[in-house]
């Protein structure tokens, strides 16, 4: 066996690790509060564990051999022909087939679907603003949620309290969401990397306690009930032709809201990233003293950068609230935080497609795999440290990615 | 005055296990300038083993005859857990990418952390779990203000912790090994320091400092969270920064003080946002002095 499969080392290590493992796992599982010990639930665990573990390695091992030559190199050749084929193509083709996709989506569809949509949707405009933050500027954010919570509070608030619609709330919402991105970006912005990762982390759990403890502006835990929904003119036939104000409550209409938000938020990221300043971002995160040196001012722009991410946050936050009808500081944790973060880090740091093909994954294959759905964010914390070891650039690395953001600095 | 006296008693207790999980922080920070996310899932499995060894032990009848025997050995297995742990994690998630980006590290770290706090609660359930303190109850009492056992059995394990970990970096081989990777990687494996040994070895002791204060922690509030590692998380790594991150001494110091601030601050002030002051410290720490108070210059990568 070991001759086939690698060295005798790979699989002495592999043991190693394996025993430390289930020294690690034992304790957990093993020992009942009432004094009881037992070993075959975590050995039943760590068997699936050392299981998988093998098999994943001794394909590994294969196929560095080439074992697999006679599948993958035919396979890797058809590949490479169906990208050139498909590069052919101008990406406003696949971009066009995309949207028309989105938009026959919820005909036909039933409210499941429809729901789950909506969710990837916003997730999607979540994910592409904090894109800006993280994949053009390179400033890790990890109190993102906040300007979403910023956003679905203000639009919770103005709706209860001064009925205003939707759409007037919507730039309202995303203003004090760049408001609080300059306020939070202000005093944060001067320190660079993982200082800013704890301190975005800090801000984003204040904004929560606040939302959690002003009792007489958000009413706490409880949430906010009763938000109205967006409405919209609509031509009417009855009796004499004109048009009616009617709130959109059903999901088809407002699935058609977040898609519109979703292609605005879209279009303005990609204008964005092949601006002048999309390209004084991109220099900032390669390498900040040298972008300093070429005349960018990096506090103004990384300041924009956050700002930029924020106004979109708060979009999709007044969106949230909308669709909701119900806030509470529940859904503004950390670990929503985090949530977004994964979807960036799995499609691709400043790779706009990435970023949907990560929020579609991370959104869509829990709902497909609902029977581990307690399991999820083990998987996603273990995915993300696997993304970060075996691939780092992402599922669909974005273009322009200097080398230099890999090296060690 | 003296509510005064029991608030400064509440806050020696506090802050030193802030101060000890903060040790972690400043000396991964110091060695490979990495903030570990995971510290805070280390200090929380901590809380998870001494609830399960000490409830193992309550169930067989020796936390009733040698409930204090049985504390220091809870406290030695699991203090040795979490540095087993520690070094699986580090192997694992942060080696290979010792030549990588921060960025790629640092999203490794919070995957980790994630991971773990998961693991905790699908291993443990979602719910507190209590530890069996009807043995270790009582206190002196001086008149109007009170000193539980538990109180002087944290601040004794506390102090005896931090000097051991004095004597450890600044008299022993390993400690200057330690100093000496921490400073200059590459001139350190010259001489002959296999330095990722000594990373490990780092991350190991760093570790069982967070599990001592974890379990202490279970002690003293009576229960454990699979995610309690995430708030005193940040307030020690706030803790670390005030002290100057990297520097050990510091980090006690740091400790300290955000205990004492986090105590006034609820008792005089208000509890509800008690955990904001950690928060606040941090930014302005970083914002005025971001060398924290026994720092050294730090160079434009870090601030």
């Amino acid at each position: 066996m070991s001759t086939t499969l690698g060295s005798r080392k790979v699989w002495l290590y592999w043991a190693a690790g394996m025993a430390w493992f289930y020294l690690l796992l034992w304790p957990l599982m093993g020992i009942g509060a009432d004094g009881a010990v037992s070993f075959a639930d975590s050995l039943a665990v760590w068997g699936y564990v050392a299981a998988a573990s093998a098999a994943l390695l001794a394909l590994r091992q294969l196929h560095a051999r080439g074992a697999f030559a006679a599948v993958t190199s035919p396979l890797a050749r058809g590949l490479a022909g169906a990208k050139t084929g498909m590069d052919k193509v101008p990406p406003a083709v696949w971009w066009s087939l995309a949207l028309c996709i989105a938009a026959a989506l919820p005909f036909g569809s039933g409210r499941y679907v429809q729901d789950v949509a909506i969710n990837v949707l916003i997730y999607i405009c979540l994910g592409l603003g904090l894109n800006v933050v993280i994949g053009l500027c390179g400033l890790l954010d990890l109190g993102y949620i906040a300007f979403y919570g910023v956003g679905a509070y203000t639009y919770a608030l103005l709706s209860i309290h001064y009925a205003m619609p939707f759409w007037m709330a919507l730039p309202v919402a995303a203003a004090l969401a760049a408001v609080a991105g300059c306020i939070i970006g202000y005093p944060t912005l001067r320190m660079r990397g993982d200082y800013l990762a704890i301190v975005t982390l800090g801000f984003g759990e204040i904004v929560r306690l606040i939302l959690n403890n002003w009792m007489a502006l958000t009413n706490g835990p409880n949430g906010i009930l009763g938000i109205r929904p967006p409405t919209a003119w609509w031509p009417s036939f009855e009796g004499t032709f004109g048009f009616e104000l009617i709130q959109m409550k059903k999901l088809t209409a407002l699935y058609f809201v977040i898609l519109g938000l979703t292609v605005l938020t879209t279009i303005a990221v990609h204008r964005l990233n092949f601006s002048r300043i999309g390209r004084a971002w991109e220099a900032i995160r390669e390498d900040e003293t040298a972008a300093e040196l070429m005349g960018v001012n990096t506090f103004r722009l990384k300041l924009l950068a956050y700002a930029t991410g924020a106004v979109f946050g708060g979009l999709a936050g007044a969106f949230f609230a909308a669709r909701m009808r119900f806030v509470s500081p529940e859904s503004f944790t950390f670990i929503e935080s985090a949530m977004v973060l994964a979807m960036v880090v799995l499609g691709g740091m400043g790779s706009i497609p990435g970023v949907m093909l990560g929020a579609l994954a991370l959104v869509a294959l829990p709902e497909v795999f609902r029977q581990f759905e307690l399991y999820r964010m083990l998987a996603f914390g273990g995915a993300m440290t696997v993304m970060m070891l075996f691939r780092p650039k992402g599922l669909w690395p974005a273009k322009r990615f200097g080398a230099r953001s890999e090296e060690m600095d | 005055m003296e509510f005064f006296i029991q608030q400064v008693i509440n806050g020696l207790t506090l802050g030193g296990l802030y101060a000890l999980i903060a040790l972690g922080y400043t000396m991964v920070y110091g060695i490979i300038q990495l903030i570990n996310f995971a510290h805070g899932e280390f200090f929380a499995a901590g809380g998870y083993m001494g609830v399960i060894l000490l409830s193992f032990l309550a169930a067989h009848g020796y936390m009733e005859t040698h409930p204090w025997f049985c504390l220091f050995g809870a406290l030695l297995l699991t203090m040795g857990y979490c540095a087993m742990l520690a070094m699986a994690v580090e192997k694992v998630a942060y080696k290979p990418l010792r030549y990588a980006s921060r960025l790629s590290v640092l999203l490794s770290a919070l995957g980790m952390s994630i991971f773990l706090q998961n693991g905790l609660m699908l291993t443990q359930g979602v719910y507190d779990k209590a530890y069996p303190t009807e043995f270790t109850h009582g206190g002196l009492d001086f008149g109007l203000i009170t000193f539980s056992y538990m109180q002087i059995l944290i601040v004794a394990v506390t102090i005896a912790l931090l000097l051991g970990l004095n004597a450890l970096v600044f008299r022993t081989r390993i400690g200057t090994a330690m100093r000496a990777t921490a400073q200059d990687k590459v001139m350190s494996s010259l001489v002959g320091i296999n330095s990722n040994r000594i990373i490990s070895t780092t991350f190991a002791i760093g570790a069982a400092l967070a599990a001592a204060a974890g379990i202490m922690i279970g002690l003293y509030y009576g229960s454990v969270r699979y995610d309690m590692g995430f708030v005193p998380g940040i307030k020690a790594f706030a803790a670390a920064v005030l002290g100057g991150i990297g520097n050990i001494t510091g980090a006690m110091v740091g400790g300290l003080i955000i205990g004492m601030v986090e105590i006034f601050a609820a008792g005089y002030l208000s509890s509800e946002y008690k955990d904001v002051w950690a928060f606040i410290i941090l930014i302005a720490v970083l914002y005025f002095m971001p060398t924290g108070i026994m720092g050294e210059n730090v160079d434009d990568t870090r601030v």
